[in-house]
């Protein structure tokens, strides 16, 4: 599946490794967005009130100190494989009436190279990206700077993505 | 006990773990959405500081719906806090709190330990280690990988896509590596 850029006509495609995508064909205006705000919010407080969002977490996981995030994410991934089984079996549609379609992953080194880097980088933030949003809004206000320099990270892969490995 | 009570309880993973497993079908049948939160970065690089650099030259405006779902995690990690907080102190397992505590951590009261995650560490080695150099390896590496733990390691691994179980082995391989390597040196630097 690939996204044509109306303006330029440039296309984006899968290999660009784009996760959460948005396969919907009808545009969808500020209000309609406005539900994936609620889903967000719901998220969020999950993440703060299972303490996913928390570092000591972390590093129970990466120690094997505790099953809890473990746990968080066997029954996550258990529960999301069987919900796309399902809508996979019966075809179920979206509340706009199209097919539900998720691309496929198409594999190339930048998985083991960037998810090594990304790993690290988790251990010491305590954080993936999701839970960077969660800690603002708990407070912790020095992760602002986390997120800013993830954010710069981020660009820099972009810039620097024709001469790395892939 | 009041449902509010329960509800300030942490809450264990096997509440936790399905409630966040059901983003992944809630997402695709309110509209085609596959469950990933690292690309909001990418789109907001897209729609900030594209710099003519072809990664970020697309429709970003098709994907806002991204931004949409982080802001309302921000505003669900004010919620939580502040109005479904638990009242007890935060439980951690004893043998990682003896290492962190041998390794200079003394704060174990709150999600972070504020002998690092706290605003007057900014501008010192501290904040450049565990702020600037670790979001920057969060955000570079994800984008490397095509995704975070949730595009790959819930979306990707639901789906039976075999690149996202790669992309999931490296980000537990280089997580383990760096807090048993890395981190004791990183905490020793900065004690």
């Amino acid at each position: 599946m690939s996204n044509i850029n109306q303006d330029t006509d440039l296309v984006v495609d899968k290999e660009d490794g784009f996760d959460g995508i948005n396969q919907q064909k009808n545009p969808e205006g500020f209000t309609a967005n406005i539900k994936y705000l609620i889903v967000g919010v719901l998220f969020g407080i999950v993440f703060v009130k299972a303490e996913i969002v928390s570092w000591f977490r972390i590093q129970e996981m990466f120690r094997l100190d505790s099953f809890h995030m473990y746990g968080v994410i066997g029954s996550a991934v258990t529960v999301g494989l069987i919900s796309v089984q399902i809508i996979k079996r019966f075809r179920l549609k979206t509340l706009d009436n199209e097919q539900v379609s998720i691309p496929d992953k198409t594999f190339n080194k930048g998985q083991i190279y960037g998810g090594l880097l990304f790993g690290v980088g988790w251990a010491i933030t305590g954080a993936c990206p999701g839970p960077l949003f969660a800690q603002i809004g708990s407070g912790y206000l020095a992760i602002v700077v986390t997120l800013l320099s993830a954010i710069a990270g981020t660009w820099t892969y972009g810039l620097l993505r024709p001469r790395l490995p892939h | 006990m009041e449902i509010i009570e329960i509800i300030r309880k942490p809450w264990p993973w096997y509440v936790a773990g399905p409630l966040i497993g059901l983003t992944v079908p809630v997402l695709l049948l309110l509209g085609n959405k596959s469950f990933g939160i690292s690309s909001s970065l990418r789109h907001m690089c897209a729609a900030v500081i594209p710099a003519n650099i072809s990664f970020f030259r697309y429709n970003w405006k098709k994907e806002v719906w991204n931004l949409f779902f982080v802001a309302g995690i921000t505003i669900g990690g004010f919620a939580a806090t502040y109005w479904l907080a638990n009242p007890d102190t935060i439980v951690i397992s004893q043998a990682t709190q003896t290492t962190l505590a041998g390794l200079g951590i003394t704060d174990f009261g709150g999600l972070m330990p504020t002998d690092i995650f706290s605003v007057s560490n900014i501008f010192t080695l501290k904040g450049l280690i565990f702020f600037v150099l670790g979001g920057f390896l969060v955000g570079f590496g994800t984008r490397y990988a095509g995704g975070c733990t949730s595009g790959h390691a819930i979306m990707g691994l639901s789906n039976l896509q075999w690149p996202s179980l790669v992309a999931t082995i490296s980000f537990m391989a280089g997580g383990f590596a760096c807090t048993h390597l890395l981190l004791p040196f990183l905490l020793q630097l900065v004690k």
